[in-house]
């Protein structure tokens, strides 16, 4: 259903998307796993037909974006990052506007978009501005369903949400695949990976990783350790200037660290850290998870990410 | 068509739901002709007149008294120091000094001539012209009067004179505010005209909706004139608003047809928001649009004979009027409402303002890009 081969981008100097190739199939969830500024808007907004690629194909469907753009536009219902309703018209105005616009009404595809504009439809007659963060996300959503897209576009929706309406965003788009639309979606957050059919990773607009979260978990070959100690902070600094770490990120409680030679005992690692004066030392050998893999693959351990303590 | 009318109703929900358009619309046109028509005359009115009379003899007093009785003129202060009449008018309390030489009645009275001297500020060279001129008539005809009393001449008239016989058409009692109004009146169809909708096209811009909207299948047409045709109604309603309040307020005559004059507008209007669009389509927040907006705005109004005759503007300003739709507007403004003019009279700056229309339409509905 979406196929891009080779497209770039560029804003000036700075490369926002390169040589990007990507094919999803119909009725796929597909994620975008990718921190600010690694290109993930750009991509879409090509995918959307919002902005022209510099070189490179894509489609949407079977249709090129670029120069079927109207039937493209038919075909996809796009939630971009920012809130982009009119706070000003009520939740049922907002509805019927989109419904109006793509030649439809409320009423003949109301099918679809029932388990989520039931639950905001008791403040139907509220200003969409006045809706809670959550609820804004629904109400979008419901309006990109409105005109039963094939294609569902999502930026980052679930920036800025709380945890609870994650998980229920998260399960409302899993129901819309069983009704064979094919969803790509976005988002910072590496736990979200997880849910998706398959991901890529993006950075500075590149791929650096595309497979299902299984298929991405195993390509971790690395020895993984996750080590607690009762000084947090002083700990995580050690960590990093072992001789022989290679990355320490704050997973949760824990800390993961990944080395450069694999074949050392545990022992090792505790006495330097004893050395250290850390009291209360935990080590454990843990299997990879898919924000391991991510974390190891993005290597910047300088800069802070989102997944970081 | 469905589509556009869903586009209209939105538009028009959206307006009224603002808070602050209702007060636009109905305090701009009150405020433009209750204050700017009253204020922005050029009727020169009060006129502060310093004394320097060195002479202080009947015949001087007589001159100063004809002076102080004009309703032009307000005697503010006196001296026998020339000196001290220029400090006034260094010091901005005097519009003008008018000096009596010593011994003006005697030396008038032996040599039958002598002169008085005038000094006037000039700042406002159009108030000083004006002072000047009405002080000089007032003094040729005290100099007439006391021709006839000491030459016992039964009322003065020099020979073979040519009569003038004044009458003024389209505003007899030249009343400046039947002369401004019309103008002020095509500035506020203007200002609405122009902002209205070039903020209103860069609010979806500035709050995001834009992205959404570009992605449905609404046509660029669509959206222009889903943006335009709101506008154009408030825009025609306070026209309609502002020639009430003139009409009650002041009497402002409307000597030709209102169908006219409201086709006219009509015309104007598709240009003017045609304008107002295009440069939002430019623009990426309301400031900018706000500033580019004045930007043409101001020269536009300056340029279209709000204040001043675009006749006796320099021939370059005036071949700039030909691109300039406020000049045609306000020419038809005023001709429809003061004159009467019909149509066929307006044929000119009916073809000006249509090909301006069609030319910005057309402009924005092209620049509008729903790609980036």
């Amino acid at each position: 259903m979406i196929e891009t081969y080779n497209i770039s981008k560029s804003y000036g100097e700075v490369k926002a998307l390169d040589q990007i190739s990507l094919q999803v199939g119909k009725g796929e969830l597909f994620g975008l796993i990718g921190p600010d500024g690694a290109g993930k808007t750009t991509l879409f907004r090509i995918l959307v037909s919002l902005l022209l690629p510099d070189k490179g194909t894509a489609k949407m469907g079977g249709f090129d974006v670029v120069k079927d753009f109207r039937k493209v536009r038919d075909l996809i219902g796009y939630m971009p990052g920012r809130f982009s309703l009119y706070s000003d018209l009520s939740v049922e105005e907002n509805l019927k506007f989109f419904a109006t616009v793509f030649g439809t009404t409320i009423e003949e595809n109301y099918d679809l978009i029932r388990d989520i504009y039931s639950q905001i439809e008791p403040f139907k007659k509220r200003l969409a501005g006045r809706l809670s963060g959550g609820m804004k996300q629904k109400l979008a959503l419901s309006c990109a369903l409105i005109h039963k897209p094939e294609i569902l576009v999502l930026d980052e929706p679930t920036t800025g949400v709380d945890a609870v309406s994650r998980k229920e965003f998260w399960e409302m788009l899993k129901n819309l695949q069983t009704k064979r639309i094919t969803i790509i979606v976005s988002t910072p957050y590496m736990d979200e990976a997880g849910l998706c059919d398959r991901v890529a990773l993006i950075q500075k607009g590149k791929f650096m990783a595309l497979d299902t979260p299984l298929g991405i978990v195993n390509s971790f070959k690395y020895r993984l350790l996750a080590i607690n100690a009762s000084n947090r902070y002083r700990l995580l600094q050690d960590l990093r200037e072992w001789n022989n770490t290679d990355s320490a990120f704050g997973f949760g409680q824990d800390f993961h660290v990944t080395f450069k030679n694999d074949r050392f005992e545990k022992e090792e690692l505790f006495r330097y850290l004893s050395e250290k004066g850390h009291t209360d030392i935990r080590i454990e050998e843990i299997d990879p998870g898919i924000e391991d893999v991510f974390m190891k693959l993005m290597g910047t351990p300088d800069k802070p990410q989102k997944a970081d303590l | 068509m469905r589509t556009l009318f869903y586009l209209l109703q939105k538009e028009f929900i959206q307006i009224f739901r603002n808070k602050t358009m209702l007060p636009i619309i109905f305090l701009v046109p009150l405020l433009q002709m209750l204050i700017l028509v009253y204020a922005a005359t050029f009727d020169v009115k009060k006129i502060n007149l310093y004394i320097v009379d060195k002479d202080l003899s009947s015949t001087s007093r007589q001159m100063v008294s004809k002076l102080g009785g004009s309703p032009f003129f307000t005697i503010t202060d006196c001296s026998f120091s020339l000196q001290e009449g220029e400090e006034a008018i260094m010091k901005d309390k005097t519009d003008m000094v008018i000096h009596i030489p010593r011994n003006f009645e005697r030396n008038l009275m032996r040599e039958e001539h002598n002169n008085v001297q005038l000094l006037v500020n000039a700042i406002n060279s159009t108030k000083a012209e004006l002072a000047f001129n009405y002080a000089s008539m007032v003094i040729r005809n005290y100099n007439n009067h006391i021709i006839t009393s000491w030459k016992g001449i039964p009322d003065f008239k020099p020979l073979n004179s040519v009569e003038i016989d004044d009458s003024y058409w389209f505003n007899p009692e030249l009343n400046y505010k039947f002369y401004m109004a019309p103008g002020i009146l095509a500035i506020l169809v203007t200002i609405i005209g122009m902002f209205l909708s070039g903020m209103n096209l860069v609010r979806e811009k500035e709050i995001g909706t834009i992205e959404q909207l570009n992605v449905t299948p609404i046509r660029k047409h669509q959206f222009i004139i889903g943006k335009l045709v709101p506008f154009l109604f408030i825009a025609l309603f306070d026209l309609a608003f502002g020639l009430l309040i003139a009409k009650v307020t002041f009497s402002l005559p409307i000597v030709g047809s209102l169908g006219l004059l409201f086709s006219f507008a009509a015309i104007y209007l598709i240009g003017i928001l045609g304008l107002g669009l295009l440069i939002s389509t430019m623009c990426d927040t309301q400031q900018q649009v706000m500033f580019s907006g004045f930007f043409f705005m101001l020269i536009f109004v300056m340029l279209g004979g709000i204040f001043t005759p675009v006749e006796s503007m320099p021939t370059w300003a005036q071949m700039l009027d030909r691109i300039n739709p406020i000049y045609y507007f306000m020419r038809v403004m005023r001709m429809i409402v003061l004159k009467g003019s019909g149509f066929a009279d307006l044929k000119n700056e009916f073809i000006s303002l249509l090909v301006f229309g069609i030319t910005m339409l057309s402009l924005a509905i092209r620049r509008y890009r729903k790609v980036a």
